[in-house]
């Protein structure tokens, strides 16, 4: 049967050909998914590729999430244009950041960190739900997310992207590549952004977006070496970036510590340098060796208004990873070493929070995979950490195919972190907020770690509908907080309270998935989520603030056929709908500084079309919230910023409203 | 005569010992075997897995090719062979039986040689 479909299958095609006089070259080319999701991986691991991050076109890695369901991304506040994203209702602390394998957005970068690697660097991003490896740490939570960025042995001479858009942002990128001998690589990024004009547009004498300048330059170099099976990289990072804030009129060198304008500048200046060393065994392909050095220092000196903050963080981490395998290659392992060193020294006002951290760990995981339908991930670690103490990190993942094209997941684990409260929270020091610490016997700010259980499950179903491929998933993951610092602003607008968790805080995040191809080239995805995040308050239990209950996303994507010489079209649309949201108590202000109990539900959607001229060449036109939708008090006592009702840490939508935005990519390959 | 018995016992342990000493608990070898689809793969890569001492088998649908790594202590190739042609795929020493072929998949019904 099969035979005769195909000799059939041959003869349609050959037909057409015979007719032609001269043969063309036919390629065929496997178009490549933006978005990946495996059948075979342990793990619930979306990979977002490249190809995808171009939908984005702009600029780092906040902000390429946005065409992918399974991270929300947020505004953290009214100022500084930070995107702030969360995954399974948690903010980006409960997650493990990596690049390349490393620690990367943690402590002191926690705000900001994000916005410090720049969109085009980017090859890949990993995403997993729920609970992490243990091979990278012991501090994720509700997941994990992985940047791999671009690899010089297969990078092209040269790239260029220029980048501009409406609301006066400008970016500039530029690689370089090298293949300094057979076995040695070379890349060089340049990046370079800058917003030059103020823009005000909802008239309340505050910047829309900060006046901001960014340098990034990242210097690697890669050997290979295939016959003898050594791979090694090696990483030199310098980060510049700054950003002001405030009030139209706030000129910081007049202004700067006075009452005369409100305003805030946040400089930072970062050196990361890394390497990798990876052996594999020359008669054992399934056994290697590898050993990872970073070291970072990180430097953040920052006002808001008459608010200090300084934080500076140098820090080491090193891990030492052997894979082999037990009797064949169905059963595989990983063990190793890691260590951690954080110094760090941070300021708050008058107050010194200086502290060193330092941890040790060893740590052992197992994977068995029966080559076809069946696989599981138990792993596990025991640490040594001078604030932490000796504690056990265990995690499970299962996945198992019942039939073809479906996938069932299941993972559980336990995660314990140090919470940096200050980095984390540092929007609110642009309010007229008092901090208080109410616990003093804990370790870390007087508080103790935080420690949470992650389970969830998992669905994904394959099928065709008319004919076309389509695929639909379910997932449900259940974070449980033994302990946690709870950050509360439902006491009082002018405080907020950190405190250990004294009853129960849960996260419950559901999400359908429906993707569709409708036509040949023309895709359809969409998301509802559902989050019920609560958390024991003082005053009760409470929905957390600024956490909709309630999210719909939709992306259509269309490509027209690839034409002579690589041109084509490309159109991308989002659509997300946010629901109603828990706002932080305002009950107590004055009526003309109050907000609702609740926000009002949304919508907002980014556009954007891509035309390629040839390989080497395109150009891309888009546009961020196209229906203009804006919050209208974003603000706080913007009349009175030094006064009592100040506050800019209260935003659940957009404070800016359309952008548009045009750019263009040269390649030389 | 006995003189004799004690040489040739000794050649024939000395070189049993030379050959013991030659055993790669490592060892890689490559033959061909024969299949269609990502079933063949499955089924071909498991019965590999199924002999003791194979440490890993990668079948490749392009080539038909089969990787092993096995440890020759504890198995040769042709224990592997054994093993595949059971589950009714030919390798270029062992065969499968025709009973054995005809309970593959209709999809697995790979052309005989």
């Amino acid at each position: 049967m099969q035979k005769t479909i195909t000799l059939f299958v041959v003869i349609l095609f050959s037909i057409p050909l015979f007719s032609q006089e001269k043969l063309n070259e036919v390629k065929v080319i496997k178009k490549q998914k933006g978005i990946q999701k495996s059948f075979t991986v342990t793990g619930n691991t979306t990979v977002i590729t490249s190809k995808e991050l171009l939908k984005a076109a702009c600029c780092n890695l906040a902000e390429s999430f946005e065409t992918n369901p399974s991270i929300d991304v947020s505004f953290s506040d009214a100022l500084t244009g930070t995107k702030q994203i969360k995954m399974l209702g948690l903010t980006s602390p409960y997650l493990m950041i990596t690049e390349e394998n490393i620690p990367s957005v943690r402590g002191a970068s926690q705000a900001y960190g994000l916005s410090f690697t720049p969109g085009t660097w980017v090859e890949s991003i990993q995403i997993t739900k729920g609970a992490g490896s243990v091979v990278n740490g012991y501090e994720s939570i509700s997941g994990q997310i992985n940047t791999e960025l671009i690899k010089p042995i297969n990078d092209i001479p040269f790239f260029l992207n220029a980048y501009g858009s409406s609301d006066s942002r400008f970016e500039l990128n530029t690689h370089f590549n090298k293949k300094i001998s057979d076995k040695w690589s070379s890349s060089l990024f340049l990046h370079g952004n800058t917003r030059v004009a103020k823009t005000d547009m909802n008239k309340d004498g505050f910047l829309d977006n900060p006046l901001t300048k960014q340098i990034n330059i990242l210097n690697r170099y890669q050997y290979y070496n295939a016959e003898k099976g050594w791979v090694s990289f090696i990483n030199f990072r310098y980060m510049n970036d700054k950003k002001q804030t405030g009030e139209l009129d706030f000129d910081p060198n007049k202004d700067k510590g006075t009452t005369n304008y409100w305003g805030s500048e946040i400089n930072t200046e970062r050196l990361d340098i890394s390497t990798k060393v990876g052996y594999v065994f020359k008669d054992q392909p399934y056994q290697s060796i590898g050993f990872q050095n970073a070291f970072n220092n990180h430097n953040q000196q920052s006002y808001f208004g008459l608010n200090q903050y300084n934080i500076k963080q140098s820090s080491y981490y090193s891990n030492l990873i052997f894979n082999s395998i037990i009797n064949n290659t169905m059963n595989k392992f990983a063990a190793g070493l890691n260590f951690t060193y954080d110094k760090y020294q941070e300021f708050v006002n008058v107050n010194d929070y200086s502290r060193i951290d330092n941890s040790v760990g060893a740590f052992f995981e197992y994977t068995y995979d029966n080559a076809d339908n069946f696989s599981i991930i138990l792993g596990g670690r025991v640490d040594n950490h001078n604030r932490l103490g000796t504690f056990l990190t265990p995690r499970l993942h299962v996945r198992y195919n019942p039939w073809e094209k479906g996938v069932l997941r299941f993972s559980a684990g336990r995660g314990k972190r140090s919470a940096n409260i200050f980095a984390e929270n540092q929007q609110l020091f642009a309010s007229s907020r008092v901090f208080d610490i109410l616990d003093s016997n804990g370790k870390i700010y007087g508080l103790n770690p935080e420690i949470a259980w992650n389970y969830g499950m998992s669905f994904s179903q394959k099928f065709m509908l008319f004919g076309k491929s389509a695929d639909a998933g379910l997932d449900f993951y259940r974070t449980d907080f033994q302990n946690q610092i709870v950050v509360d602003v439902l006491q009082s607008p002018q405080q907020v309270l950190f405190y250990n968790l004294n009853g129960k805080s849960v996260a419950n995040s559901l999400q359908l998935e429906f993707n569709y191809e409708i036509l040949n080239h023309f895709n359809f995805r969409s998301a509802y989520k559902f989050y019920d995040v609560r958390t024991d308050y003082i005053s009760g239990n409470y929905q957390k603030p600024l956490q909709a209950k309630h999210r719909v996303f939709g992306n259509l994507e269309y490509e027209t056929h690839i034409e002579e010489k690589g041109k084509q079209w490309k159109f991308d649309y989002t659509f997300n709908w946010v629901g109603k949201q828990q706002l932080p108590n305002t009950a107590s202000n004055p009526i003309k500084d109050r907000l609702p109990e609740f926000s009002p539900s949304y919508s907002l959607m980014n556009a954007q079309i891509t035309r390629t001229f040839s390989g080497t060449f395109e150009v891309y036109v888009g546009g961020e919230n196209i229906g203009n939708y804006t919050q209208k008090k974003a603000i706080l006592g913007s009349d009175n910023p030094f006064g009592p009702n100040f506050d800019t840490s209260i935003v659940y939508a957009p404070v800016f409203g359309q952008m548009y935005y045009a750019g263009l990519r040269f390649k030389i390959k | 005569m006995k003189n004799i018995i004690v040489i040739i016992m000794v050649i024939f342990l000395g070189f049993a010992a030379q050959a013991q000493e030659k055993k790669n608990k490592n060892a890689k070898y490559v033959t061909e075997v024969n299949g269609n689809c990502e079933q063949c793969q499955k089924r071909i890569q498991k019965a590999a897995f199924s002999v003791s001492g194979v440490k890993s088998a990668i079948w490749s649908i392009e080539t038909h090719q089969l990787s092993l790594v096995l440890n020759e202590e504890k198995c040769t190739p042709l224990d592997v062979k054994k093993a595949i042609a059971k589950v009714g795929h030919d390798t270029d020493q062992v065969k499968a039986s025709n009973e054995d072929y005809q309970n593959l998949h209709t999809c697995c019904l790979y052309e005989r040689r």
